[in-house]
């Protein structure tokens, strides 16, 4: 029997939300587990970054990296699985674009610290203690990672051959593109495998979307009882389909919830924040310029909500840096 | 988009434009520059690139070197952009491979220094030559014009263009809309025009007739215009006849019907009189009224109001004329071109409430004074106080509501010689003294100043100063009974008090209401006071952004009549000359959609002015109807994917414009 292609798993800054979508395979993982030979999973298998270490470059077939990159020991491992694989997959919106992590990029370490390890709620009072990379102790030195300023993308640190997109990637997304490598079928590479359209393609309300899309108020989910039979967009609920990429099947707002865009953009645009403001701006119809600024204000941080998924990647990428004295 | 086809071969032309751009930018420094930049074969100077010799130049220039796209750095592209696609086109360039970079208006009016205007050109000759390199060849399309026209507004303005325009425009239809129930507009109220001093409705009233009777106008009265879509050429227009309860082709004028009312008294404010004398619910609003036909107000009327009546007016008309269930109906025509004569709004004098309008007796507008003092007036043409007497003394303010930093800054132009005129005639009528308190007695026309000079020496009073209130509080027993006008007098330097028996207030001109919905509808601009903004305030005075509307009289800014009257000419002018060329081009800057990205979101068919972008239900993707598309560029702006692209401002072309730039 011919060699099992060898795979491996990753994490970086992330929730632990990808590794679930990996378990939400169910059966299929068996079918994928029997196709190949797993040989690095921290969150699941016991390998240690050694075994890696051993094997011969190229050796691994794909490698699924998962978070974005803010650790200097992130870096290490990405560029070690990277020399390591034939393929790397940026598996999740962290991975893809930045994803939540990458809005700590509207601070920087020291703010981030600041705030972490004095300022919080849940801080004593008067305390300074700050992780250090390196510290004397009895026993020897101690080494943390080092804390970057700014958050990346997998693809702002190494090569990344395809993306996964998706907060996290549902489990038919993750079984295609399993499929796509074990047979050889890939796109070219740096293709997103996912939809090429914007959400509403597949989205069964867009139906019943206005052909005037135009609204008077915008509504948090909160405050309204949405009709789960109309367009949300209609309803004045802020809805990132159109700016996003297709793939996900509307799972969310099959659920009831608006997309909050994890997807990110479609390949024509290329800053998802600036496409979605202009959009959100665009839909919005009132002539009264004091009424319509008071109805944009309801759109709260709208960074977070612009650029929930994509700050690292976007055209802003990060608040500037306090000038160093 | 696909990339050129051939290699481009770009040609660098910088003008000199004498010393406009040579005096501040390093002109030979520039095309040093431009000619090393990717894709330039050649770059040279001239002293007047727009002269005979200078498009020689680029013709020769594109048959020495091979040249395939041509960049021209001068003046604004809306001086000469068409002059330069022509010179490309001659010298067998598809013109949409030119672009023209503007270093005059953009740079070296607006630079003081030499080496940063030198830098700023070369910027923007970069991001030039960068975008040129991706213009694709496209082709203009032209579109027949649609030879009938659409006026609106039935006042002087109106009328004086609809008949030109009717008079030379053989077998096409003027389809005049007026809101009222009569054309004539505020003229119509006045009367005697000023400097002149002839009766407005001898001078008016057949003009309205033959409006009326003219075989080439369609005269739509009593209706408003609705929706306007389409573009220069070829716009679709919905106008809405109110219902006037009477049939306009039966209604014959006898007005039996008036006097057949069950009211006998006249006891609803005439809207034409501004309410001064009374009409009863069916009418006509004054008696020259055209059409000459009645109408009904349904909120006066008791049928309409309450269901019940003896309709002893339908027993009266021989015509079996009434009809008490006539509905609001619309018609849809095809224009080519839309004359905007909407007219003014006289300020409301309530705003100035130290004036006591609306709360002292016998304070009036002027547009009120109009009214007692014409003969079909609420009092035959005398003015008379509240109590019936002859006022003695009568005071006139000027500028009210004009050169007024709390209401309007800017002078309304008529006032002051209007209320020359009404002095004379107040005074004419009444024997009565009359004082004009003014600012600034402002006469510049013809016959004008003489005009003031005849007012004088007839005795007019004329006090300079602004009017600080009009009060019945009164201090010397002189004073008692009467209205008291306390100004500064400037010239003598000290604060009067005037009683008079009446005050006249000289309220400035306003636009319209609902001019910011018109506008909207007609895709047309304002000014920072409101009204109708033309294309340019001296060399395109009745133009407007939008090709084919065309602006006359007071929607454009406070005018008088003679004023009014040649604008209502000039804008029938350039109507008719495009409706005698014939065919209007079309740039081709269309929005395209990608059909690989369209998600079918929508969101750019709610933004389109021009009803271009459609939904296809099959496909599930929006289309763009060519002939509609103005190429504004909102959709291809609001597309939350990048489907939508506008040709000529294609993303890419944009992107690289920019990086040139920066």
């Amino acid at each position: 029997m011919a060699e099992k292609p060898k795979v491996a798993l990753y994490w970086c800054a992330s929730c632990g939300g990808c590794e679930e979508a990996v378990v939400d395979l169910a059966e299929a993982i068996l079918d994928v587990v029997a196709a190949v030979d797993i040989v690095f999973w921290p969150v699941a298998l016991d390998f240690k970054v050694s075994d890696v270490e051993a094997l011969p470059d190229k050796a691994i077939a794909v490698s699924f990296i998962n978070g974005a990159v803010r650790l200097s020991e992130q870096k290490e491992m990405v560029e070690l699985l990277r020399r390591k694989s034939q393929l790397v997959v940026a598996f999740g919106s962290c991975s893809h674009l930045g994803g939540i992590p990458g809005l700590a990029n509207l601070w920087d370490k020291a703010s981030i610290f600041d705030w972490s390890y004095s300022k919080a709620p849940s801080m004593e009072p008067g305390a300074t203690t700050r992780p250090m990379t390196k510290i004397q102790v009895p026993e020897g030195e101690l080494e943390l990672p080092e804390f970057w300023d700014t958050v990346k993308s997998l693809n702002q640190v190494i090569d990344v051959d395809y993306y996964l997109p998706g907060c996290p990637p549902t489990p038919k997304l993750i079984a295609n593109a399993v499929q796509a490598i074990l047979t050889g079928k890939l796109p070219p590479k740096g293709a997103v495998l996912a939809g090429t359209k914007a959400l509403c393609s597949e989205c069964d309300l867009n139906e019943t979307k206005p052909d005037k899309l135009l609204i008077q108020d915008i509504k948090r989910v909160t405050e309204v009882q949405l009709d789960l039979k109309k367009c949300y967009l209609a309803q004045g609920v802020l809805c990132m389909g159109p700016v996003t990429r297709s793939g996900c099947e509307a799972l969310c707002i099959n659920g009831g919830m608006p997309c909050t865009g994890c997807f990110g953009p479609v390949q024509e645009s290329p800053d998802y924040g600036g496409k979605a403001l202009s959009f959100v701006a665009s839909i919005v119809d009132l002539e009264d310029p004091a009424r319509a600024q008071e109805v944009l204000a309801k759109v709260a941080d709208p960074t977070g909500i612009f650029y929930r998924y994509s700050l690292p990647t976007s055209k802003l990428g990060r608040k500037k840096m306090p000038r160093r004295k | 988009m696909n990339p050129p086809a051939e290699a481009p071969r770009i040609g660098v032309f910088v003008c000199d434009c004498g010393f406009n751009i040579l005096g501040v930018v390093d002109v030979p420094a520039v095309v040093k520059f431009a000619a090393a930049l990717p894709g330039v074969v050649h770059a040279e100077e001239y002293k007047y690139m727009c002269s005979d010799p200078g498009q020689d130049l680029i013709k020769k220039a594109v048959q020495e070197h091979g040249l395939n796209r041509v960049v021209v750095a001068s003046c604004s592209p809306t001086l000469h952009e068409r002059t330069f696609r022509r010179v490309v086109s001659e010298a067998g360039i598809n013109p949409f491979l030119f672009n023209m970079v503007n270093i005059r208006e953009g740079v070296s009016w607006v630079t003081e220094d030499k080496v940063q205007a030198t830098e700023k050109a070369e910027s923007l000759i970069d991001a030039g030559v960068r975008r040129v390199t991706l213009q694709e060849p496209l082709e203009a399309r032209s579109e027949p014009v649609n030879p009938n026209v659409l006026v609106i507004g039935g006042g002087i303005a109106g009328m004086h263009a609809s008949l030109s325009l009717a008079n030379a425009n053989r077998g096409a239809k003027v389809h005049l809309v007026e809101r009222q129930p009569s054309i004539g507009g505020n003229m119509a109220r006045f009367d005697k025009t000023f400097p002149t001093l002839d009766c407005a409705s001898c001078i008016l009233t057949p003009k309205m007739t033959e409006v009326k009777i003219h075989p080439n106008i369609r005269l739509h009265s009593y209706s408003e215009v609705v929706s306007v879509d389409g573009y220069v050429g070829n716009f679709d227009v919905t106008i809405e006849h109110k219902p006037r309860y009477i049939n306009e082709d039966l209604c014959i004028g006898c007005l039996k019907c008036i006097e057949a009312c069950v009211f006998k008294d006249a006891r609803f404010p005439n809207e034409f009189d501004l309410g001064l004398a009374k009409r009863k619910p069916i009418y006509i609003p004054f008696p020259q009224a055209v059409p000459t036909k009645v109408l009904i107000d349904p909120h006066d009327c008791l049928y309409l109001r309450l269901g019940t009546c003896k309709k002893t007016c339908i027993d009266a008309c021989e015509k079996d004329a009434i009809d008490l269930e006539q509905k609001p109906d619309r018609v849809s025509l095809k224009v080519g071109t839309i004359v905007v004569a909407t007219g003014f709004k006289p300020f409301d004098a309530r705003r100035k409430p130290q004036y006591g309008y609306g709360v002292l007796p016998n304070v009036y507008t002027a547009l009120e004074m109009e009214r007692f003092l014409s003969p079909t007036g609420p009092t035959e043409g005398v003015p008379l106080l509240q109590d019936g007497r002859k006022p003695e003394t009568v005071g006139i303010i000027h500028c009210v509501g004009s050169r007024d930093k709390n209401t309007n800054e800017y002078c309304s132009k008529v006032c002051c010689m209007y209320s020359l005129k009404l002095a004379h005639l107040i005074k004419e009528r009444t024997g009565a003294e009359v004082y004009n308190f003014y600012i600034d007695m402002r006469t510049p026309g013809k016959g004008y100043e003489e005009f003031y000079e005849r007012l004088l020496s007839e005795g007019l009073k004329v006090i300079r100063g602004r009017v600080a209130e009009v009060t019945k509080a009164a201090l010397t027993r002189a004073e008692k009974d009467h209205l008291i006008i306390r100004a500064e007098d400037t010239l003598a330097g000290f604060v009067r008090r005037i009683p008079v028996d009446m005050v006249v207030l000289a309220v400035g001109l306003e636009p319209q209401s609902d001019t910011q919905e018109l506008r909207r509808m007609l895709n047309l601009s304002c000014g920072h006071e409101g009204f109708l903004q033309e294309l340019h305030p001296k060399l395109a005075p009745v133009s407007t952004a939008t090709d084919g509307i065309f602006i006359a009289g007071a929607c454009q800014g406070p005018k008088d009549i003679p004023e009014t009257v040649a604008q209502a000419g000039a804008a029938a002018s350039e109507a008719l000359s495009l409706i005698h060329r014939g065919v209007v081009e079309i740039q081709p800057y269309t929005a395209v959609v990608n059909e690989e990205l369209c998600s079918g979101c929508k969101v750019c068919i709610g933004m389109c002015p021009y009803d271009a972008i459609g939904y296809d239900e099959e496909k599930r993707v929006v289309h763009v109807t060519e002939v509609k598309c103005k190429g504004c560029g909102v959709c291809a702006a609001a597309c939350p994917t990048g489907a939508m692209d506008q040709q000529h401002f294609r993303k890419e072309l944009v992107m690289a414009e920019i990086a040139g730039v920066i």
